[in-house]
This record gives C-alpha cells, structure tokens and sequence, in this order.
C-alpha cells in the first residue's frame, strides 16, 4: 500500500495545473461561479470533486475539459498552456490527451460498439486502421464488453453502454480521464464495476482521473477529494491519507 | 482523417434512408425538369431559328425607295431668311436597284467571316391561271449561289434545280402557288409584270421551303431571265444576300455593310423580330422554371439537413467532446449534403434524358404546311446535362452549408452538462 503511494507520489509530477480560475455567469444576473480555483492533479491520481448542487463542480470540470474556454485564470495540462490556444487546437489536444465519462453514454446510435470505441482513434489517426480495431478491443476486453463489439450501441444495456463509453474515453490512451458523474446512472453493481475499472487504471496504468460525483461512497474510495462551496475550494483533501486508506 | 469524416457521413446517411431518398428525389426532380425544359424549349428554338434562314438571309442588302430626299426648293434657298416647305413631294421615278453591285459582290467575296454571297433581282408578278390572277414573286437567281445559302436542293420536291440551267424560259415554282395553279412540273405559265409584259415560262420544278409566306407565291428563275423580263441590263441587282460565320453577330456586320457601301442592310435578327422575340421568351421560360425547381429542392435539402443537424445535436456534442474540430463537423454534414445533391443530380440527368427522348418521339402535326417536321423537336445538347449535375451540386452545397454551420457552432457543454 504504502509503496504505492511512493510510486504515485515521489516523482511530484503535476499532470494538471489551475490557478486563480475565475468565472462569471451573465445571465440572468451576474453571478461569480467560480472564486479563484487554484489546484494541481498529480500523474496517476485519482481525483474526485465533490459539492452541494450548484457549487460550481461541474462548471470546473468542464473548464479543465477545454470545451468552456470562458473563464480567468490559467490551464496547463502536460506542459502545455491551454488557455488562449484556439479551438482547433483545443480540439486536437482533447482527442489526444483528455478522455470523457458522462453520465450519460452518449454513444452514437448508428454505429456499432466498436466503432464507437474506434472513432476518437480514426480521427487522431496514428494508427493503422486494422491496429485501431486490435486496440478497441483490447479496450473493450479490458472493460468486459468485448462479446458485444459488434452490436449495435443502442441494443446494450445501461451499465454496458457506460462501459463502452469507458472504453472509447481509453482509447487514445490519454494522459487525463474525466467523468462527471460517471456512475450517475448506474445501479451499486454496475457502479462498483466502474469504480474499480477506473481505480485500476490509476494505478495500474497511472492515468489521471479526475471525476465530478454525488455519490459518497465513490469520492471516499478515492485516492483524493476536492470539496467545493460556492465556487471556492474548501477542502483539498489529504491523498496520504486517502490513498493509504483505499 | 478525411476518410473519417466520410464514414460518419455515409453512416448517417445510411441510417436514415427513406430520408435521404426523399431529399435525392427533390433534387432529382428540379434537375430532371431542367433537362427536360431546356432540351425542348431549345430544340423549338433551334427549328424556328432554322426555319427562319431557310427563308432569311444572315443578312441582305438592298435599296429603299428614297423618300426623304432634299427638295430642289430646299437646297436652293436652305440659309437665306426664306421659310421653305414642300408638301407631298414623291420619290423620283428610280429603279431600285443596287448601284455598283458587280462591285459590291466581288468585295464581299473577298470579306472574312462572309461565307455565302448570292446576288438576286426580285419583281413581282401576276401567275395568269385561266382568267385568275395569282399574286406573287419572281426571283432571278444564281441556283448555286441560292442553294448554298438557303439549302434549295432539299426544298426540290420534284424535278431538278439544275433544269434550270438547261431552259432559260424555265422557273422552280412555291409548291403552295403550284397546287393553287393546278400546276405540275413540265407545264407552261404565263407571268405579268407590273409593267405589262406578258412571258411564258416552263415550271421544270416544285420546292417546298415549310414557310407559306414563301412557298405560296415564290418562284425561283435565272438572274438573267428576271433582268429580260424587266427590260434591264446586266448590271441590274436587287438584293445580295449573305451567309456569315458569326451569326449573332450580323446586326453589327449589317451596320457596317451598310455604311460601307451606302445601301440599305437588314440581319435576320430584325427580319425575324417575332421569331427572336419569342426563342428569348422561351429561354427566359426556362431559366425561370428551372431555376424555382432547384430552389424548392434546395429548401427541401435545406429542411432535412436541418431536422438531421437537430437530431445529432448530442452526436455532436460527443464528437466534439473526443476532439473533432468544427471543420469535422462542417464535413461531415456538407459532405452529406453533396453525396444527396450529386445522386440526385445524376438520376435527374437521367431522369431528364429519359423524359427529353419520349418527347422526341412524340408525333408533332402542325396545321398547315407551315412546318416540316413530324416529331416534336428537342435539343440533346450534352451541356444541359453537365449545367444540371454542376446546379444540382452548388445548389445542395449551399443549402446544405447553413445546417452544417449552426452543426460546427454547437456548444457542447450545454449539451454534455444535459
């Protein structure tokens, strides 16, 4: 246990960095979300955000995604600074660092489960196709999905679609995973299923996971929790403890 | 990366076929229509134009009465204080014919761009049937200068154009006069002039021109026949008519001509005002029709790829979530659009071919002798076809590239966050 920790924490590598984010929100009336987040994710860390509704989680996370580039302060992900780069760029960056869990799968219909998992692959482009196809069903095996690759998305059940979603958010091996809510719509299997996948791949593989939750149970398993209030950080969490306790 | 794009797009479109047939078949209709329009309406356009050089020069040189000439009271006293005023002053007793005309015809045969020259005396005539009087004309010709530019030979229903050469006292007479007259090729006429005299002359011909104008009092003779007749030398001309390369051209060639060589010149655009008149009417026509079809096909491309662009709303999200940029996805639903407009204009060339051939075999019966021709007249002109497919491609791009704009605009947050 404790030598993991090591292993996590000795290199002291931030993989993410925010300070002094700020945003505002116009309508309907001028209203502060966000009140100077400053905060940095280590590699291999697995990260929860937690908070009332409202609190200004979810905004953050999708500031950190680069999808919201409306705010103040600034973004380095890998080294790289992100804020004021172009959408383009952004979106060239998000396919091949940042990988996305949402609450709801958001699989495209008309395709099959495969190719849903190939696509974000096909457009990055730096494999063959035969080796993208290879990958993704690395991926889906890794997730227990792989029976269902060629099926239909819409034919699988709730907790299958969310672990396909998992699988395509892997496929680009990123340097960051992030779910809001991933569990969200998922029964306590099912839950348990994703929450161990993702506690595995922190470890194991030692990507970034930072997820936005409700669920108690799920943020105190993991390795860190950031509380938020009122678009403040009020408690970053103690990752020794939590860590050695997981 | 492209190629990616592609899949998307052919997966939509493959997902929803009946949708994207009916958006094809909108497109498919507009252009078929457009086919069909121009290919008839040109192919009219084309038989009257033809129709009209049967019996109308490119241009033809002549004189006219002169009418406005300077009294001699006039010219006289014109910059003293008297006031002068001729009434009623009439034009000289002159022949009206061409002056120089040897002169004139040797210099257009040297002209480029002229590729006809043909020299006439006109008159008209009396055709004494019993004690009937047929009003006509009679025009001296050089049968093979006429033929090249009117196509005389295959206007010769029976006899031989050349019989001509052969009998000085011979014509080729209007096949409408001839059935008038009762006349068949071998019998003898007997013509008046204006002036009086009396000739008989043998009809060694009938032709048929499809114009009743011309057919119905036209008879065809020697130059030299028509000047006996008239009682006038060699030299004299009535008219020179011209064939020309550039036949859109010959209002500004006639123009020229004329101040060349200080007669009057006529172009067949203005002998033929009606006729021009309504080939533009039909043309505008068809501009018009086609032009409202493909407009409706591009609102209904405009609509479908709409309702699609809403549907995806969360498809789009998610791509642009796992980094397809907006160019993506502006590709991905214009290439959608491209692949409906470019089917559906290859089946509406199809269509429109289809629907253009059954008419060209459609029986065409006009009343009267006015035109030959007994199959409605379509113009298979290869170049419709490719203005179709190019339309039918531009008209789905450009409806397809405001749907696929508000797509590459979509906030994903505001979807992603549900």
């Amino acid at each position: 246990m404790t030598k993991r920790g090591d292993l996590i924490f000795s290199t002291m590598e931030p993989v993410l960095k925010a300070s002094h984010l700020n945003k505002f929100f116009y309508e309907p009336e001028k209203f502060q979300v966000l009140d100077d987040i400053t905060f940095e994710v280590q590699r291999g860390e697995f990260l929860t955000i937690v908070g009332k509704s409202g609190c200004g989680k979810s905004t953050l996370l999708y500031i950190l995604s680069t999808m919201d580039t409306d705010y103040e302060g600034t973004i380095d992900i890998n080294g790289t600074r992100l804020t004021g780069l172009d959408q383009a760029a952004l979106a060239r960056f998000r396919n091949e660092h940042i990988g996305f869990v949402f609450q709801f799968h958001f699989l495209l219909p008309e395709f099959s489960v495969l190719e849903n998992v190939m696509l974000p692959a096909q457009k990055l482009g730096k494999f063959s196709n035969a080796e993208i196809e290879h990958r993704a069903m690395e991926k889906l095996r890794l997730l227990g999905v792989h029976e269902q690759a060629r099926k239909p998305a819409s034919k699988l059940s709730g907790g299958q679609q969310q672990r396909v979603a998992i699988a395509r958010a892997l496929i680009n091996d990123p340097t960051l995973i992030m779910g809001d809510e991933p569990t969200g719509n998922l029964d306590t299997a099912n839950t348990r299923i994703a929450f161990d996948i993702l506690q595995d791949l922190a470890h194991r593989q030692h990507q970034t996971i930072i997820c936005v939750t409700h669920d108690p149970e799920f943020a105190q398993n993991s390795d860190r929790t950031i509380t938020m209030s009122d678009g403040r950080i009020v408690s970053h969490g103690t990752p020794t403890a939590t860590a050695t306790k997981g | 990366m492209f190629s990616t794009n592609l899949q998307i797009a052919k997966t939509h479109l493959l997902a929803k076929k009946k949708q994207t047939v009916v958006a094809m078949l909108g497109v498919t209709f507009g252009i078929a229509m457009y086919v069909l329009m121009s290919s008839v309406l040109t192919g009219v356009n084309k038989l009257v134009d033809n129709l009209s050089f049967q019996a109308t020069a490119h241009i033809r040189l002549y004189r006219e009465p002169d009418v406005n000439r300077k009294s001699l009271l006039e010219t006289k006293l014109s910059g003293s204080d008297t006031l002068v005023k001729v009434y009623h002053q009439r034009p000289k007793p002159e022949r009206l014919y061409l002056r120089n005309a040897s002169q004139i015809l040797a210099d257009l045969r040297k002209l480029p761009g002229v590729t006809g020259v043909s020299a006439q005396v006109s008159t008209p005539a009396f055709y004494n049937y019993g004690s009937v009087q047929f009003n006509g004309s009679l025009l001296g010709v050089d049968i093979f200068d006429e033929d090249r530019l009117f196509d005389l030979r295959s206007q010769i229903k029976s006899g031989r154009m050349e019989n001509l050469l052969a009998n000085p006292n011979s014509l080729l007479m209007g096949a409408g006069l001839a059935k008038k007259m009762s006349v068949r090729e071998g019998d003898n006429v007997t013509l008046v002039t204006p002036r009086g005299a009396v000739f008989v002359l043998k009809v060694v011909g009938i032709f048929k021109s499809g114009l009743g104008a011309i057919d119905n009092v036209r008879s065809y003779t020697n130059i030299a026949t028509v000047q006996k007749l008239l009682g006038v030398d060699k030299t004299f001309i009535t008219d020179i008519s011209l064939k020309i390369k550039d036949i859109y051209a010959s209002k500004t060639v006639a123009e020229r001509l004329a101040a060349r060589y200080g007669v009057k010149a006529e172009d067949w655009q203005t002998a033929n005002a009606t006729l021009v008149t309504s080939n533009k009417i039909r043309d505008y026509m068809a501009y018009i029709v086609s032009a409202t079809l493909l407009v409706v096909a591009g609102f209904g491309i405009y609509n479908i790829m709409s309702m699609t662009v809403n549907d995806k709303m969360k498809d789009i999200a998610i791509l642009k979530a796992t980094g397809f940029s907006g160019r993506d996805i502006v590709q991905i639903f214009l290439t959608q659009a491209v692949i409906i407009g470019f089917l559906g204009a290859l089946l509406g060339v199809g269509l429109g071919f289809l629907f253009s051939w059954m008419i060209s075999r459609v029986p065409f019966e006009t009343p009267g002798d006015f035109f030959s021709i007994d199959r409605f007249p379509v113009n298979f002109n290869p170049i419709f076809y490719l203005i179709g497919v190019g339309f039918g491609v531009v008209t789905t791009l450009l409806a397809g590239y405001f749907p696929s704009r508000r797509a590459a605009r979509v906030d994903p947050v505001a979807i992603l966050r549900g």
